[in-house]
């Protein structure tokens, strides 16, 4: 051993894994120490390179790193011990596979001796994460660490990016092995995701889009994922074509919502020109989403009429729900770049004038209407007033699950991609406040907001503890309807109106909890308060829990009901609050 | 179609099932084959028969072949989800391929004695299973072919004394010089 003591890249396995986040650019990280990362945590002590920002529970550790990484584009690092460190991040390790967030998670694990032996804090990581990763190794041997470290980071984020998770039991982290820095054969020779997309594909799709009579096009994640290039081709494409377009939950952003070709989002809660124009088009080009159930309502009346064009990084999500006709596998930038390049040189702008003009008499009937009050704050209204304050700022806006999530995608316009982080895939109630958390870390200067429920951010309110030890002034905007408000929404359309468990009886004082953190809490009732206690927000350099109380029984429309297509939905003037408010005979009162 | 009040969409499938078999080339490390085992039970997939080995030592490759079934839409979904696990470097529909040979090898064995042990050995040499081990109230035959064989040999065996069966599953491979 002398004769190496001198070699730099001798080094233990703790070592080795603080070098290893310094090679691939990690400049922060999210954790919670335990028994099994000690080694880690002395590690990182002793240096100042990779900052550690301590969170409360490790769930806030992985949806902190999830928002960070939709933020930036950067993979988020989330460091956990064994055990119960493990299994509380598998919420956010399948939320970041479901919606393809790149996140690279190292969990200590008991000394290999123990492996298999019941152990304090012992659980099989491994095993209970296979399903909820794109891919997960434990190591056994500190000369293996360096390799698989490089390799999680180059999973991560290449192809189809997602959740990898690196299992380094603790004797691993105390021996000392050779450290080597990121190299090519790093990786499984097995993996070679598919970039660009095939020629004679492409040239199917132009010749479809450029004889388009009715064209529509649905964008969604991967576009953001791509990265910038991807987001520019797809407005030129819009551009170019003069295509309508609109997107998934995940893709808002990627077009601006203030274009002209804008349609708004689509699926179950998405705009009604959206839908119809989704179910009334003749050649759709799907350009990185994956005809997820929210998107597509009944699938056998899904579209009927279209021929479809589907560009996915991932194969298996060819065909998954819906039959395509011109399948193209690869990076949805590289594809759309070919694509324009071959429509631009052999193909013109189609006349759909007559479409346009359809889709104006869609967009007529105002799906997103609501009928303001002067008594009480409707959350749309609320929505919308945030929006409009901070227009022209640098805003990152977060959300929680429910039906302030679908306001906050209905009201607030995203102009640029990375802006809008949202738990779509899994739906994770408690999502929004732990990725405010890192994306205020990743943009300490901007103005971070989780528009949030009342009941979700319960869920996870302990990192407002976080936020207020980094100085993170995160802003939680809550709608406080006192009602986990989608859950009694679907009571009352599917469930007779039996609202089973969906009131919230005891909330807290959102003010004084707000203070107990050593946060600030501002509280609004009436709609005239509500613009003053909203710049009152913007202006306080603090964390800020907001909560603004809304018309506890609105509901959220338009919306897809259950087993109908996109042109059967249920608009806000069929199902308006006053009725909804009738089926309410002798229940909870109104706020 | 009448649904259900639900927050998903009931649809209903009647597209006809399938049987094919795939081949799949992994790199053999620790917990492969529960990643590929765990694929099939998480999305609902059926396994009909499942059979695994290293092939390649120095190459660490191992091969999987599973015999699955499903609607085409199904099955193609099981080759795309296949293909992109991490340590799998080739999937190959034999069944689709038209040009591959499918074998299993089964252990039966058959207790019985008088005119059923005739019986059975007859039977036996007729399938060209081979007599493994004998004592005088019992025979375990080896015999190898596609599973229908194997099946059609082991309901023959039933009534003669039929006491228990190991089977290997099924192994299958390309016709002609050319590898996977």
């Amino acid at each position: 051993m002398s004769d190496k003591s001198h070699d730099p890249n001798q080094m233990t396995g703790a070592a080795m894994i603080v070098r290893a986040l310094i090679d691939h650019g990690v400049t922060d990280i999210f954790g919670y120490p335990g028994g099994a990362v000690l080694p880690i945590y002395d590690e990182i002590f002793q240096q100042s390179e990779v900052q550690h920002i301590l969170v409360r529970h490790e769930q806030g550790a992985g949806h902190a790193a999830e928002g960070y990484a939709r933020s930036t584009g950067k993979p988020g690092v989330a460091l956990v011990t064994s055990g119960p460190g493990a299994t509380n991040m598998v919420t956010p390790l399948t939320d970041a596979l479901m919606d393809s967030i790149p996140l690279v998670c190292i969990s200590g694990q008991v000394p290999t001796h123990l492996i298999g032996n019941d152990a304090f804090q012992e659980c099989d990581t491994v095993g209970i994460t296979r399903p909820c990763t794109k891919h997960n190794w434990l190591v056994r041997d500190v000369n293996d660490l360096a390799k698989v470290l490089h390799e999680a980071f180059y999973v991560a984020t290449t192809g189809r990016p997602g959740p990898v998770l690196v299992d380094v039991p603790k004797d691993v982290q105390f021996a000392t092995g050779t450290y080597h820095p990121p190299r090519k054969s790093d990786v499984h020779r097995s993996y070679a995701p598919r970039v660009k997309g095939d020629a004679t594909q492409i040239r199917k799709a132009v010749s479809l889009l450029a004889n388009a009579k009715r064209p529509v096009i649905y964008s969604g994640g991967g576009v953001i994922n791509s990265g910038p290039e991807a987001t520019k081709l797809l407005r030129e494409l819009v551009e170019v074509t003069g295509f309508p377009i609109t997107s998934t939950l995940m893709g808002l952003g990627a077009y601006p919502a203030s274009g002209k070709a804008w349609l708004g989002m689509l699926g179950m809660h998405g705009t009604y020109e959206a839908n119809m124009t989704m179910h009334d088009c003749d050649v759709m080009l799907c350009v990185g989403a994956r005809f997820d159930d929210r998107i597509t309502g009944r699938v056998d009346a899904f579209s009927p009429n279209s021929k479809k064009i589907h560009i996915d990084i991932d194969p298996s999500s060819i065909n998954k729900n819906i039959r395509v006709d011109v399948p193209i596998i690869g990076d949805c930038g590289n594809i759309l770049g070919d694509i324009l390049q071959v429509f631009k040189a052999e193909a013109k702008k189609p006349d759909i004038k007559a479409w346009w003009q359809q889709i104006a008499q869609w967009r007529a009937r105002n799906s997103l209407y609501y009928k303001k009050s002067n008594d009480v704050i409707l959350p749309q209204h609320a929505i919308q007033s945030l929006f409009e304050a901070t227009r022209g700022k640098d805003t990152y806006i977060t959300t929680e699950v429910g039906q302030h999530q679908m306001w906050a995608a209905q009201f607030f316009g995203f102009e640029e991609p990375h802006r809008w982080m949202t738990s779509g895939g899994l739906g994770t109630m408690g999502y929004g406040l732990p990725a405010a958390v890192g994306v205020q870390v990743a943009h300490p200067d901007s103005l971070v907001i989780d528009i949030a429920g009342d009941a979700s951010v319960q869920m996870t309110m302990q990192e407002m503890s976080t936020a207020v030890q980094y100085e993170l002034p995160i802003k939680i905007f809550i709608l406080n309807n006192q009602y986990m408000g989608m859950v009694r929404q679907w009571q009352q359309l599917l469930h007779g109106n039996r609202l089973s468990h969906s009131y919230s009886e005891a909330l807290p004082d959102f003010v004084k909890l707000a203070e107990a953190y050593g946060g600030v809490g501002l509280q609004v009732h009436k709609p005239s308060d509500l613009d003053g206690a909203i710049q009152e927000m913007i202006s306080v350099k603090r964390p800020v829990l907001f909560d603004c109380r809304v018309a506890a029984l609105e509901n959220c429309f338009p919306m897809i009901p259950s087993g109908k297509a996109h042109n059967e939905m249920l608009l806000p003037e069929q199902a308006n609050d006053e009725a909804t408010a009738k089926a309410f005979a002798g229940g909870k009162a109104l706020v | 179609m009448n649904q259900p009040a639900s927050a998903y969409f009931i649809e209903e499938r009647h597209d006809p099932n399938e049987t094919h078999t795939l081949a799949v080339l992994v790199q053999n490390e620790p917990g492969v084959l529960a990643r590929v085992i765990g694929l099939f039970s998480g999305r609902g997939y059926n396994i009909e028969s499942l059979t695994v080995s290293e092939t390649e030592a120095q190459k660490h490759l191992s091969r999987i072949t599973i015999v699955t079934t499903g609607t085409p839409m199904v099955i193609a979904q099981i080759k795309h989800q296949l293909d992109r696990m991490i340590p799998v470097y080739q999937v190959v529909d034999m069944t689709q391929t038209k040009r591959s040979i499918e074998r299993e090898l089964a252990m039966v064995k058959v207790r019985g004695q008088g005119e059923h042990r005739v019986e059975a050995l007859r039977l036996a040499d007729a399938f060209r299973a081979r007599v493994i081990d004998a004592t005088t109230e019992s025979f375990v035959f080896e015999i190898t072919g596609n599973t229908d064989k194997i099946n059609q040999f082991i309901d023959l065996m039933r009534p003669l004394g039929l006491v228990e069966v190991s089977r290997t599953g099924v192994a299958a491979i390309g016709r002609g010089p050319e590898g996977m």
